[in-house]
């Protein structure tokens, strides 16, 4: 069994993100943001946004992102901060404030009742 | 513990863009990873989130070595509702750390399912009082393990649980259960924010 981050030295993390561990409570980028890539990997890109472009041809979620790479998701946030801070990708946010909107719910419920 | 390689990813539709969060709180062993197999589409993911005691102004993974990091590993499992919408299902543990990063990970979630084993009511009382106090909807459900039946009186009374939270019971490992579990669970967030009888007290979630 191999749990994300947990038993990786924290030297692994720090030289993934330059040191960064998090990008703290104002990140853009929740747990169920969906991601989508704007470009191919490129040539001698880091390993982890090369692995994050190629997951993200379809809208992906952040925390889809984390299981994937083995990483927590702080530091999946950092690196896909990086990728939209260079345009290689986009973010499809969710309403980041409690649903209340019951045509929103309709729509939650409409989908849960057609499963 | 199993989790889907990249080999069998089944990607969302082009149009998703919009994603939900529903998360399944309970002890160990009660049932939420079988919870969350038995509605997904994909084979639960296991992911998880750390941070340090000291909080936010320790922002240098350095520092994690010297002092106690918050370790929190959750499972998730996803449902597509529509071409636009999808729904993430996140089985997390209920013991205390876990609620050191309820905000940071499920800020603006949907609303909360609380899975109980009726033999160790005690597991859950933690996992309600939190929920109350952050203002999140949740249900409570009775996963079954066989053994004696508990009427739904006597598990709201061990709960102390208030009566206009909805009691249901399941069988985790059944889809059809789960997916009754989280249609009562989002018609009980809607019934709550709906109508002009909504009354103005009501606690809402407050952190963004």
């Amino acid at each position: 069994m191999s749990r994300p981050g947990r038993d990786d030295a924290p030297d692994r993390l720090y030289t993934i993100t330059g040191g960064r561990s998090s990008t703290g409570p104002d990140s853009p980028f929740d747990l169920v943001t969906l991601v989508v890539a704007e470009s191919e990997p490129a040539a001698g890109m880091q390993s982890e946004h090369a692995a994050i472009l190629r997951l993200a041809e379809f809208p992906t979620s952040v925390v889809e992102i984390a299981a994937e790479l083995k990483l927590p998701v702080s530091i999946t946030k950092v690196l896909l901060g990086d990728l939209q801070a260079a345009g290689r990708v986009s973010a499809r946010h969710p309403y980041r404030p409690a649903i209340t909107d019951p045509d929103i719910l309709e729509q939650v419920l409409v989908g849960l009742r057609n499963l | 513990m199993d989790s889907a390689t990249s080999d069998a990813r089944t990607p969302l539709g082009a149009s998703a863009d919009n994603g939900f969060k529903i998360v399944v709180v309970g002890g160990f062993g009660v049932g939420k990873t079988t919870l969350v197999r038995s509605v997904s589409e994909i084979r639960p993911l296991n992911t998880e989130e750390t941070m340090t005691q000291a909080g936010e102004a320790v922002d240098d993974i350095r520092e994690v070595r010297g002092k106690s990091a918050t370790t929190v590993a959750f499972d998730f499992g996803r449902i597509t509702l529509d071409a636009r919408n999808v729904l993430y299902l996140f089985g997390a543990p209920g013991q205390e750390r876990f609620w050191f990063l309820w905000d940071r990970l499920f800020s603006g979630t949907l609303g909360a399912v609380v899975l109980v084993d009726t033999r160790r009511i005690g597991d859950s009382w933690y996992a309600i009082d939190r929920l109350e106090k952050h203002g999140t909807p949740f249900i409570v459900a009775c996963n079954h393990f066989g053994g004696p039946v508990h009427t739904p009186q006597d598990v709201r009374h061990a709960l102390d649980l208030d009566p206009h939270v909805p009691l249901v019971d399941c069988d985790a490992r059944s889809r059809e259960s789960g997916k009754q579990v989280l249609i009562t669970l989002v018609q009980h967030v809607k019934n709550r924010y709906a109508g002009p009888s909504a009354p103005a007290d009501l606690p809402r979630q407050e952190f963004v």
